[in-house]
Order: structure tokens, then C-alpha cells, then sequence
């Protein structure tokens, strides 16, 4: 979406000075000199591997050693295998946390918006939990859930008796729900930082000018600030649900590679890469996952279009009539 | 105001600190409880609730086994290392493409930009099959080096923010220097470089936090002698089991430079991050 922004944006004024042929050099000159490094590196690192894992996906191989052409098994085996496909299955706990999410940081963003005191403080607290490393944040969550530890002790306070609480962590009908609170837990605070910085930029005198033609705040949240972040809300939808499809660590580290049928996609994946070396179903899987990444962000952009085109369909509708109101009011001014 | 208004008033004020200092409290509180766990000796781990708190807080045994135990000092040492030339690799590498998408049209142009919008969509971790092949047969296995090159890969988010920043600086600068008989080598290193200093800060932060905090690759293409700090962390699994005040003390260290860098920077990584994701 950006590259067609970019792609939109008026050509640099060098057409206007092309006359001189020196410069033609000079500018050829640079941008293979500058380009070469980050393409070479883009290249190497990301599409080569990219390339040969496709090619892998269609061969019985491991990491050295002789390949078997095997046609398109890996991928009957990644459908049919029961502990493979059913592993994605644990991605909609998952994207079910990343709208929690969502929801959560556009409402604290909005509380933030608003202005309240000490809003820095409260900001800073939420998000730091971004920043903090991913292992540490598996044994912060080990040690938290542990029986009769952190988050018993808490539920405790509030009345809670600890017979009738679950064991968080090995109860296979709530552990997902509690993984997928840590994926939650470290990255609202980072959404909700995206959605106030785009409120943010919204002129204040939209605000003191509602205010003044008597908007409440819902009317102010409705319609100054959901428009104004609309495009950040899309791809955040975008990236959460593309995490949730790739969610790796809380069942790694947590769950130590992700025991007690937690295991998402990702740890089978690991798994049967790098302890059972089946790179060919390995590279299969990968490609299923991208395949099905694809669709969700296309999915996600048409469904997001058709949400918003509504409201710019009514924008489009009203200023039509307002044309046709001043050409009546014209016609009228003529006949005069 | 009538009294429905005012209680709308300040039953909306109510909410809203009610649920900012809520949420607060759920984002310290697995952190701190760690940091209260993180000072206690072993009885009293095993013996109070894990909410109590430490009976000194200058107890700092545990940071110090953990220190000897993990190697965190040599830990550190390595991502200090890999750190400063990602960063730094990330910065010349992203501000040079970023430059020459910015200030030159040619043939070529809208497709690296494809090429690295794309990549984005590609999940690393999926790829890491055909990578680590890739890196097996170059030689960058076990080597600071190979990891560092690695992670200096593709980042397209920096390129965004350079970019981004690029279209703020009008090219006339560029031209009068041209005029002056500047080459454009100049005019990027002399005279455009010290300009995206605040572009620099933010891509720092992001490439920063997030290269310490990595860890896949770090264990796929790093071992013993080369262990981050994130490695490091990682081989608490097995043989501390359950000894939380050790594993907590470690968890506390690993996030001591984050959080030094966030109340520096505070304002830079915010800013970074929405210019970063919108973008993006």
C-alpha cells in the first residue's frame, strides 16, 4: 500500500537539470553504489532462502545428506497429519487474543486522548512491557502462573478461594487462554502507543470545534478520531493477525517448546525442522503458513475496504448533492 | 450543570483513571513480583508467599550466582557487540537505499521498493529451514560475525523512517551543493547524514531493543563462547528448574538496559514507533 503512495508522489525535480550528461553518470554511479549492499543483503537473506525453501518443500531431505524427489507429499502430510494441521487450529485462540487486544489499546488510547493527569506515567507503565525480552518474559509468566504463586496469590486477595482455581498452566481447557495473555499483556501497551500517536495528530482545533457545535465525547470518538486512524487500525489487524499465525514464544519458553498441547504451528514447525530434521516437510509447512498468511491479509484488506468505503460512500453521496444544490442555486441565480 | 451532567462527568473521570491505573497495575505486576522474588534468599523463597516482600532488598546474592552461573558478564559483552554493528549496519545500510529511493527516479526504483514491502509479509522464523542451510554452507555458523550480518538483513522499517524523513528535507539542499560542485557522495555523507540525526535515534532504538531482544536466531547460528544475553537467559530451563529467585533475578537483569534506554528515550521511541508502523 505504501510502495502505491510512493509511486503516486510527483517526480523529483532532477528531470529538470538532466541536460546535464556528467550528472546522468554521477547519479547512476551512486544508486548502484548505495543500492548494492541492502539489495545484495535482501536478497541473500530473505529471497534466496525463500526460493530454495520452495524447491525443499517438494523433496524428503534432511539438513546434509541425500534428497528424494517426493512430488507434493510434504503438503498431503502437513493437511493430513493430525498434530501439524491441528496445531494451527491453536492460532484463533490466538487472533481471538490479538482483538482483545486491539479493542484494549483503542480504548486506552482514546482514555489517553482525552487528557488525564499523570497520562506519561500511565503511557510508560503499559508499554514498557514491549520492551522487555522474550525469554525473560516466558519465566516472568512461568513463575506467574505457577501454582499458588503471583496471579493465585492476587485472585486471592480478591476473594478468590485457591481450590476452585485452575491450574494455569497444565489445565489443557484454559492453558492456551493463558499463553495467548502474555502475547496480550506485552504488546497492548505498544497498540495502544500506534493509536494515540495517530489520534494525536489530528488537529486540536477539530476537538475545541465540536466542542463548541456541542459534540459529546462518543460523537468526538466516532467521528474526529476513528477516522483519523483508520489506516494504523487496518494494519495493526494485519500484523497481530500475522503474529498470531506465527506466535512462537510464549508455548516455547512458557511451556518449555510448548508441552500440554500448546504447541502452535510455529513450535511444530521448530520441531520437526530441527529435532526430527524433516526439512522437506519442515519447508512445506512454511509455505502453507505464507499461503495462508497471503489470504488472511487480502481477506483482511477487501473486508476493511468494504467497512470503510460505507462511511467514504456517504462523504461521496453528500458531496454530490451539495453540487447539485449549488448548480440548482446557480441555475436559479441565472434565470433571475 | 445539572446534577445527571456532573455525575456523567465525573462518572467518566472515574473510568477513566480507574481503568489507566487497572491496567498499569496489570502490566507492573508480573515484573515487579519478579523483582520482589528476584531478592529473596532460598528459605525465604521457599518459605514466604511469593507477594511478601524480601525482607532486605540489598540481597543481592542471587544477581551474583546468576552473574557467575550464566556467564552473563561474557552474555552481555557479546550483545554489546552484535548491538553496536547492527546498529550501526542497519543505519548506513537503511539512510544509503533510503537516499537513493528518495532523491532519484530510475527504472528499478518502485520494484525494490516491492521487493522490500514484500519481504515483510515473509515471516523470518518460517524461513529459517532454507536459511540456516544457507548459512551452514557461506560458514557464518558460530561465528558473531555471520549472526550480525544476519540481523542486518532487511530491515524494511528503518528504510521507512529514513524515507519518511528524506521527503522533509527539501531537495534544494541538495541541488545548491550540486551546484557548488559537491559530488553526491558528498552531499549524502557531508551534508544529509548529520541532518537525519533524529531519524537515526529512532532507527537506533528499534534495531537496538529488538537485536538484544532476539533470540531464535541467536540460538540457531549462535553457541557457548558467542551466547547473547537472550541465550544466556535460555539455559535457565534446565538446570534451575524452579528456583524462581535466581531465574527472576536473571529475567531482571536482561531487562535493566531496556528500561534505562526507555526512560532516556521515551519520547523518541514513541515517536519512532508510530512513524515506523505508519509507514510500514
Amino acid at each position: 500500500m505504501a510502495s502505491s503512495q510512493m509511486a503516486a508522489k510527483p517526480k523529483k525535480p532532477f528531470n529538470f537539470y538532466k541536460w546535464i550528461r556528467s550528472r546522468e553518470g554521477q547519479q547512476a554511479f551512486i544508486i548502484v553504489a548505495f543500492s548494492i549492499i541492502p539489495l545484495a543483503l535482501l536478497l541473500i537473506f530473505t529471497y534466496y532462502p525463500f526460493a530454495e525453501m520452495f524447491k525443499f518443500s517438494f523433496f524428503k531431505m534432511k539438513y546434509v545428506g541425500k534428497r528424494e524427489f517426493v512430488g507434493l507429499k510434504n503438503y498431503i502430510d502437513v493437511f493430513t497429519r493430525d498434530d501439524l494441521f491441528s496445531s494451527l487450529k491453536l492460532s484463533i485462540y490466538y487472533i481471538g487474543g490479538a482483538m482483545v487486544q486491539l479493542a484494549l489499546a483503542l480504548y486506552l488510547a482514546t482514555v489517553l486522548c482525552f487528557g488525564v493527569k499523570g497520562g506519561n506515567f500511565f503511557k510508560g507503565c503499559m508499554f514498557f512491557p514491549y520492551l522487555i525480552n522474550g525469554i525473560a518474559i516466558g519465566f516472568i509468566f512461568k513463575f506467574f502462573y505457577t501454582r499458588g504463586f503471583v496471579f493465585d496469590t492476587v485472585l486471592q486477595w480478591f476473594g478468590l478461594e485457591l481450590e476452585n482455581l485452575p491450574y494455569w498452566l497444565k489445565d489443557r481447557s484454559i492453558n492456551n487462554i493463558s499463553l495467548v495473555g502474555t502475547s496480550v499483556w506485552k504488546y497492548f501497551g505498544q497498540n495502544m502507543v500506534l493509536f494515540l500517536g495517530a489520534m494525536m495528530s489530528v488537529d486540536s482545533e477539530l476537538y475545541e470545534a465540536a466542542m463548541l457545535d456541542g459534540a459529546n465525547k462518543w460523537q468526538q470518538f466516532k467521528y474526529i478520531m476513528l477516522p483519523s486512524i483508520k489506516t494504523i487500525v487496518t494494519l495493526n489487524l494485519i500484523t497481530s493477525i500475522t503474529g498470531s499465525l506465527s506466535a512462537f514464544e510464549p508455548p516455547y519458553v512458557v511451556m518449555s517448546g510448548g508441552a500440554n498441547g500448546t504447541a502452535t504451528y510455529f513450535v511444530k514447525m521448530h520441531e520437526v525442522a530441527h529435532t526430527s530434521q524433516k526439512v522437506g516437510l519442515a519447508s512445506a509447512m512454511a509455505i502453507v503458513l505464507l499461503m495462508i498468511i497471503f489470504v488472511a491479509t487480502i481477506l483482511q484488506k477487501v473486508i476493511m475496504n468494504y467497512v470503510f468505503r460505507s462511511s467514504e460512500d456517504e462523504d461521496v453521496n453528500a458531496a454530490k448533492r451539495r453540487e447539485k444544490k449549488l448548480a440548482k442555486a446557480r441555475a436559479k441565480e441565472a434565470g433571475k | 450543570m445539572t446534577i445527571f451532567q456532573k455525575i456523567k462527568h465525573y462518572g467518566w473521570i472515574f473510568i477513566q483513571y480507574f481503568s489507566l491505573i487497572f491496567f498499569s497495575f496489570v502490566a507492573l505486576l508480573p515484573v515487579v513480583s519478579c523483582l520482589i522474588t528476584a531478592f529473596k534468599t532460598k528459605e525465604e523463597y521457599e518459605t514466604t508467599n511469593v507477594m511478601t516482600l524480601p525482607q532486605s532488598w540489598l540481597n543481592f546474592r542471587n544477581f551474583i550466582q546468576v552473574w557467575e552461573d550464566a556467564d552473563m558478564g561474557r552474555a552481555f559483552f557479546n550483545s554489546a557487540i552484535v548491538l553496536v554493528f547492527v546498529v550501526a549496519g542497519s543505519v548506513m545500510v537503511g539512510s544509503m537505499i533510503a537516499y537513493v529511493l528518495n532523491r532519484f527516479t530510475f527504472p528499478g526504483n518502485g520494484l525494490i521498493r516491492s521487493l522490500f514491502l514484500f519481504a515483510t509479509l515473509l515471516p523470518g522464523i518460517a524461513m529459517q529451514v532454507a536459511t540456516y542451510q544457507l548459512m551452514y554452507q557461506i560458514g557464518f555458523i558460530n561465528h558473531l560475525y555471520g549472526y550480525i550480518i544476519l540481523s542486518m538483513g532487511t530491515d524494511v522499517i528503518s528504510i521507512y523512517i529514513f524515507i519518511q524523513f528524506f521527503e522533509n528535507i527539501p531537495v534544494s539542499l541538495d541541488e545548491s551543493a550540486f551546484m557548488d560542485g559537491a559530488s553526491y557522495f558528498t552531499i549524502f555523507f557531508k551534508i544529509l547524514f548529520p541532518l537525519l540525526k533524529p531519524a537515526m535515534v529512532t532507527v537506533m532504538i528499534l534495531k537496538g531493543v529488538g537485536t538484544y531482544n532476539e533470540y531464535y536466531n541467536a540460538s540457531l547460528y549462535l553457541t557457548g563462547e558467542q551466547k547473547t544475553v537472550s541465550m544466556a537467559l535460555y539455559t535457565f530451563v534446565g538446570p534451575l528448574g524452579s528456583q524462581f529467585n535466581l531465574i527472576c533475578a536473571g529475567a531482571i537483569m536482561s531487562l535493566i538496559p531496556a528500561l534505562v534506554v526507555f526512560l532516556i528515550f521515551q519520547k523518541q521511541i514513541y515517536s519512532g514507533m508510530t512513524a515506523g508502523a505508519v509507514k510500514g
